[in-house]
């Protein structure tokens, strides 16, 4: 191809990448080179070292770990072009985005959406520095698919409101400052009495117990509300506005879960180098086990025919703006696929690759039972695969229900 | 669907336009009721050429439009949709192998001729019912070739036949007596054919390296996969259109949530299909990782075609097993173009091959 003339947007660009190598010569702390995100899971208490604090500091201070979200509010103000460049730069440095949780995959884009100034220049500038860890008060324990038959109250009380109810499943709940919840104002309508408020998790009458789940780990919570008083400036949009900021949210959470945030973190190596490792290859350095061999190439095609599928929605979803409801279909798939190779990681390592704790058995092998038990959450959590499929069938497809 | 130029999107929706209105399934109904072993209407072809579809891929230079795989992928795609029946795949993946292989002398005596529409080719490969290209007994002495092809598509109207010897890969002009037409009728009703070469003259590709054969074959395993996804698109639409009007216990069929969550399993699989073939059709564009996506997209498109051909005529009921419906073309055609190419099972372990396992 022939060599094209620089333009002044591609002036513009390399000065940029200039600056970002220049900011991160300057502020990564080389120690913390390769690492993961602290925040990024929800699995493990945030517990940095100083070097990260430091790096957290940086990014924050930025606006470089919500590069796309308004400087106003404390956002990077970067255009899209931009924030591929601080991506490379990054990567190109073995260094990670330290600002993240739930603040930044899903309460941050909502509320940009549907909350007020005054909320915006509170809650947002202290999510862009990674100050703050939201939690999720959504499901109840009588109201996990069926979502909006939840009935945690918020009773107005003049100048607040008087919260009573139990949420559960509040992943990170008792590391969290603060959560975004869904109330009941009016027990009349069951869509339209739902309101979105944010509660501090410090205030009086708020008491979190942590669930052991089958994979050992406790990174969800019982959440119980007795008498909480929360201020009436908490309430996102307006009272019986709950479910349709509600459902924009879960938007943004299916095409994380789905594509970037867990998917990638239950990521391993290639399935095909575990099985060069744990099984016989034959002289050529093919799987002497032909029928295993198959087996992985026929997830690996379908995997990459996901991943695929994850690029061309965001690459769509810039030309028309913002997440839509092909975020379902992107969670119905990614997830199925992500146990699909959790089982399959387990067949290859043989019952190496099913200990629990203790000698004989490497970290990444521990930590791979813990995943593919934990992974068994994500065709149920954040609206369950057959939620999923109700709302493509309904919402993409057109097809109604019973009239 | 990828993103677009402002040039493809005039493409695609000219072909949309022209295959909605022009090639409806009626016309390939009408070319299999006409019975020529040919099957395909000629008028049509010299519409498609005179719309410039036979040069997408071909360089200016020679008489083409130089517009890109995407550009002719979603053509093809579009002509899946009604099943419309023509050489234009064939000589497509026919200029491809000159385009990849020719000599400029070669280049200029065949491409402006394919581009034009005046010269129909196509690919003579494989010897067997199984995609099979590592074995081969044609052999070529003296610059005569000899051997016998089977199953190949569009050869019927072909004067220009691009056929795999032992030691590579060849250009053969149809002539009598040294080439043998004998029509293979197969379920989809399309122009299938085993041609014998006896001592035929031929003229070897000498460039596009060693691995000139697979790197044609990627274009065919692409290419025909653009045709199946056209194909299941439709499938699924129309099967969807049937569960939205066919009322059963005084509902419609759609309102079942047994039939929702089918069509919603098969909406995913459409979505990855989709992404497979389009990524197939970008890595030819760009050049990269080309042997691996054209194995993934065809390995998609067979799995995916596989299921709602299956499934469409599941959902459709008893009227999705009559002739008069069209549904039953669409999974005919289904199997035919699987077979081609490579079979999954084949796909899967070049897949992996390609991927150091």
């Amino acid at each position: 191809m022939a060599t094209r003339p620089m333009t002044d947007k591609d002036a513009a660009n390399e000065a940029f990448r200039q600056e970002v190598r220049q900011f991160l010569a300057d502020h990564f702390p080389p120690e913390l080179k390769g690492k993961g995100n602290p925040m990024a899971g929800v699995e493990s208490d945030l517990r940095e070292t100083e070097a990260q604090k430091r790096w957290r500091a940086a990014m924050g201070s930025k606006g470089w770990g919500t590069p796309t979200w308004p400087a106003a509010y404390g956002g990077g103000g970067l255009s899209r072009g931009q924030a591929a460049i601080l991506n490379e730069e990054l990567a190109r440095a073995g260094a990670y985005n330290p600002i993240g949780g739930m603040g930044v995959m899903m309460f941050g884009p909502t509320l940009l959406e549907y909350g007020n100034e005054q909320q915006k220049q509170e809650h947002i500038p202290p999510i862009c520095r990674g100050e703050i860890r939201w939690c999720q008060g959504y499901s109840e324990p009588n109201a996990g698919s069926d979502l909006a038959n939840l009935q945690t109250t918020a009773e107005d009380k003049g100048d607040h409101y008087l919260v009573n109810g139990q949420k559960t499943w509040t992943s990170g709940g008792q590391w969290a400052d603060k959560c975004f919840c869904l109330v009941r104002t009016d027990r009349s309508d069951k869509h339209k009495g739902i309101s979105f408020l944010l509660i501090d998790m410090k205030a009086p009458g708020v008491e979190v117990r942590p669930i052991r789940m089958i994979s050992g780990l406790s990174p969800f919570c019982e959440t119980f509300f007795t008498d909480v008083k929360v201020p009436k400036e908490n309430l996102v949009g307006r009272e019986g506005e709950g479910w349709t900021i509600g459902k924009r949210l879960l938007q943004h959470e299916r095409t994380n879960l789905s594509g970037g945030g867990s998917m990638a973190r239950m990521m391993g190596p290639r399935l095909s180098d575990l099985a060069k490792k744990y099984r016989e290859t034959d002289a050529d350095g093919a799987l002497a086990d032909k029928v295993l061999r198959d087996r992985i190439a026929d997830f690996e095609i379908r995997w990459g025919a996901f991943l695929l599928t994850a690029r061309r929605a965001t690459e769509e979803s810039k030309a028309q703006g913002g997440v839509s409801e092909i975020s379902s279909v992107l969670k119905k798939l990614g997830t199925k696929l992500g146990q699909e190779r959790a089982e399959l990681t387990i067949e290859i390592m043989g019952l190496q690759g099913l200990g629990w704790e203790g000698e004989g058995f490497s970290d990444a092998e521990l930590s791979g039972v813990r995943a593919w038990l934990f992974g068994k959450a994500t065709t149920i959590y954040g609206g369950s695969t057959e939620i999923q499929s109700n709302i493509i069938a309904k919402r993409v497809l057109g097809m109604l229900d019973h009239q | 669907m990828a993103v677009l130029s402002e040039e493809q999107e005039m493409l695609r929706n000219m072909a949309r336009e022209w295959v909605a209105n022009e090639s409806p399934v009626a016309k390939f109904r009408a070319v299999r009721a006409g019975g020529e072993p040919r099957a395909y209407d000629p008028a049509a072809y010299a519409t498609m050429a005179q719309m410039g579809w036979t040069g997408v891929i071909i360089p200016e230079a020679f008489g083409g439009y130089d517009f890109g795989w995407l550009s002719a992928g979603m053509i093809v795609e579009e002509l899946g949709k009604t099943v419309t029946a023509s050489p234009l795949v064939a000589t497509t993946l026919a200029a491809a192998a000159i385009v990849l292989g020719g000599s400029d002398e070669q280049k200029a005596r065949w491409l402006p001729q394919l581009a034009s529409g005046a010269v129909i080719g196509t690919l003579a490969i494989d010897e067997g019912p199984h995609h099979n290209p590592r074995t081969l007994a044609t052999t070529v002495a003296g610059g005569a070739l000899t051997g016998t092809k089977a199953f190949v598509h569009e050869a019927h109207d072909a004067t220009l036949f691009v056929v795999a010897a032992a030691d590579g890969l060849y250009l053969v002009e149809g002539a009598e007596g040294t080439v043998d037409v004998a029509t293979r009728h197969l379920a989809d009703m399309r122009s299938h054919a085993q041609v014998t070469f006896s001592g035929a003259a031929a003229q070897k590709l000498e460039h596009g390296g060693d691995d000139l054969l697979d790197k044609v074959l990627d274009r065919a395993r692409i290419l025909t996969a653009c045709e199946m996804l056209g194909m299941a698109q439709q499938v699924f639409d129309t099967t969807l259109g049937y569960l939205k009007q066919r009322v059963q216990f005084n509902q419609v069929l759609s309102s079942f949530q047994a039939l929702q969550h089918r069509m919603a399993d098969l909406f995913g699989d459409l979505a990855m299909m989709r992404s497979a073939v389009e990524g197939g059709l970008q890595a030819l564009d760009s050049g990269v990782m080309v042997p691996q996506a054209a194995a993934l997209a065809k390995a998609e498109a067979n799995r995916v075609l596989h299921t709602i051909s299956r499934e469409g005529v599941q959902l459709h009921g008893g009227i999705g097993m009559t002739d008069e419906y069209d549904i039953g073309f669409y999974l005919k055609r289904a199997r035919v173009l699987e077979a081609s190419w490579g079979t999954t099972s084949f796909l899967k372990d070049r897949f992996a091959t390609l991927s150091g396992y």
